[in-house]
């Protein structure tokens, strides 16, 4: 028999019993609807957590501190501060391959604007940080280099600040604030950015150069929040992070045996540690949502059995009429697989909306990829062919004198 | 020439557990093109039997089958699916039509599944064409189960003769039907016997196999006695007979 005949014998078939169809294929629905539906929920977190490691700029490393009190405990006397604007330089000036460099300090404070009062997250960091995080004022400048020499009381405001200290008519820039009783006027204010991978709003932020803020806002010789990094190249991050272990454990004198009281983190490395965990739901996502395949393909097996068994005497007259063994195993397959391929159709069709209705409702960030809805569909026809095989092989293996007298 | 049948010394016995049953000894059978035979027996006799393997549904134990020549006795299931689509047509007793679907689709059937495709509209064409030679052009959209008994039938005897075969096997044709229903489908038979077709009917009642040439008594698997059919049965005849009777109740009916 060829394809199309035994396609139309199958759709037949099928449509004589609609109600039970339409059952068996709601299994499938079910079941590739919510593969869709959790994909999509995965992948979109997936994707949120890579557009925020990709905020944080391009071959960055960071070098954060170790906590001070274990190392001065372990090491004794003489040992480190953490991390210095001396390793910042010796970082710059000595590893070939870093394209900038910006030691970080942070200071919590109240910022007052007049009559408003707000406390964002405050930051020292070189002229480099802006170029480093690519990020670029969206209303007057960056600090310079002079400025950083200067020490001069210069800020540079994120959206969130802007927001809580400034009135919407009013002009950021030029603007004086106050942090720790010190006079800042506000030089520029920056683009929007979003969270950042550990999910703090890096809009809520001022910048100040690192060199004002130990001497205005920390007033004493303190150890650096972190240094950031940025290697030339993506080829030179590895390189360039193995140059920089190196060189502090040098300069902190650390025994050869000693831990590092420092820690360095590529992006990368940071883009694998949080993709680890979306990666992980997302696997759990589809796990479920397949158990529920399979569920929805037991109950095709199942429905099949019942029709081969209803059906006997007219498989018993299609042999004796001259059907091959192939014809009929082809022709209950094809239903099989006709059943779960258009529970599948329809199980993309409703995991698509679901998923966009999520987004809607609960402003879950989803995705569809295609790659998924591809995946839906061939492993609901994979259901289709596995459970259908044993039910058409049945069928097909009937003898015909016995099919013929079955009642 | 060969006859259209030909059996030598056949013999099929089953396997029940330990035992093993003789549905058929020794049977040696020879029907020639243009014959029709009804073949007699009480149930167990073996009739049943003699027909699967004269269907080409069943293969013989010991000894052979030749049918037109072609030794079927070894054949592999799939040649054996294609002798019967082409060279054989079935009625059965309980017509065995696909139900829910319509008269010209179950005649359609069997060129489904020829060695070589037929195209829909050529499949259509000669459904209706067998449809029409059964007097049934008018009825090919009505589903199975909008018809009557004899109409069934009438639907089958077209199913098995749409792939033009040279042997048309029926059993108990009639098992279900009124005696007047009878009368056609044996009216039609005879027809269809006229037009050069070979008919082997399986029948328990005597006054069926009457329209048959020739009839073969079976018993306990083996065949009893062959004999010419005497006085044979008019198919055309009885069937003008019950019409004139029905016409007379009628006018009867309306006088009253």
């Amino acid at each position: 028999m060829t394809l199309p005949n035994a396609t139309g014998l199958a759709l037949h078939a099928l449509g004589q019993n609609k109600l039970r169809s339409t059952l068996t294929a709601l299994g499938i629905i079910i079941g590739v609807g919510s593969l869709i539906a959790l994909l999509a929920i995965g992948h979109g977190a997936r994707a949120q957590v890579a557009a925020r490691v990709a905020s944080l700029g391009e071959n960055v490393i960071q070098v954060t501190a170790g906590s001070l009190g274990r190392s001065a405990v372990k090491l004794g006397l003489g040992t480190s501060l953490g991390l210095s604007v001396a390793d910042a330089e010796a970082i710059r000036n000595e590893i070939p391959a870093v394209a900038a460099v910006s030691p970080e300090v942070k200071v919590k404070s109240q910022v007052v604007s007049g009559n408003r009062n707000w406390s964002p997250d405050i930051y020292g960091d070189s002229t480099d940080y802006f170029a480093i995080r690519r990020w670029a004022p969206s209303a007057g400048q960056i600090f310079t280099e002079q400025d950083e020499r200067a020490s001069a009381k210069v800020a540079v405001i994120g959206q969130q600040v802007v927001e809580e200290l400034f009135a919407e008519d009013e002009d950021p820039v030029g603007q004086i604030l106050r942090i720790r009783n010190v006079p800042f006027t506000v030089i520029g204010v920056l683009a929007p950015k979003g969270a950042s991978a550990s999910g703090s709003d890096q809009d809520d932020s001022i910048i100040v150069p690192y060199t004002t803020a130990m001497k205005q806002l920390v007033k004493k010789e303190t150890g650096l929040r972190r240094i950031y990094i940025q290697a030339a190249s993506l080829e030179a991050v590895p390189i360039v992070e193995e140059k920089i272990v190196r060189l502090l454990r040098q300069r902190h004198g650390l025994e050869d045996d000693g831990e590092d009281d420092f820690k360095v983190r590529s992006q990368l490395e940071i883009a694998q540690s949080a993709t680890a965990t979306a990666r992980t739901m997302t696997l759990l996502l589809f796990l479920i949502a397949s158990v529920s395949l399979i569920v929805g393909g037991i109950g095709i097996m199942n429905i099949m059995l019942v029709s081969v068994t209803e059906r006997t005497r007219e498989i018993g007259v299609r042999l004796a009429l001259g059907a091959h063994r192939r014809d009929i195993l082809r022709q209950f397959l094809i239903e099989a697989v006709l059943l779960s391929a258009l529970g599948g159709f329809i199980g993309v069709a409703t995991g698509a909306g679901g998923a966009k209705l999520l987004t809607a409702l609960a402003e879950w960030p989803t995705l569809i990829s295609p790659d998924a809805v591809l995946v839906a569909f061939v492993f609901s026809a994979l259901v289709g062919i596995f459970f259908g095989f044993y039910p058409a092989r049945k069928a097909s293996r009937l003898d015909p004198i016995e099919a013929l007298r079955y009642e | 020439m060969d006859p259209l049948i030909r059996l030598e010394d056949v013999g099929r016995t089953y396997r029940l557990g330990a035992a093993r049953v003789a549905a058929l000894r020794n049977v040696s059978l020879r029907i020639g093109h243009g014959e029709f035979v009804a073949i007699l027996g009480a149930s167990g006799s073996g009739k049943s039997t003699l027909m699967n393997l004269l269907g080409c549904l069943d293969r013989p134990t010991v000894g052979r089958y030749l049918l037109e020549g072609i030794d079927v006795s070894k054949l592999h299931h799939d040649a054996l699916a294609d002798i019967r689509n082409q060279r054989i047509g079935f009625v059965f007793q309980n017509f065995n039509l696909l139900p829910r679907t319509s008269a010209l689709r179950n005649v359609e059937m069997p060129m489904l599944y020829a060695a070589t495709p037929i195209r829909a509209r050529a499949r259509r064409r000669r459904a209706a064409e067998a449809l029409a030679l059964v007097g049934l052009d008018s009825r090919s959209d009505h589903h199975a189960n909008q018809l009557s008994g004899g109409e069934h039938q009438r639907v089958a005897i077209a199913r098995s003769i749409v792939n033009n075969p040279s042997l048309l096997l029926a059993d108990e044709p009639t098992g279900n039907l009124d005696s007047r229903t009878s009368a056609e489908i044996m009216s039609l038979f005879h027809s269809l016997n006229q037009r050069g077709i070979t008919i082997v009917m399986v029948t328990h009642e005597p006054d069926i196999a009457r329209y048959a040439q020739r009839n073969v008594f079976m018993r306990d698997g083996a065949i009893l006695k062959d004999t010419p059919v005497l006085e044979r049965l008019d198919s055309h005849a009885e069937l003008r007979r019950w019409r004139t009777a029905e016409a007379a109740e009628s006018t009867l009916a309306q006088t009253a």
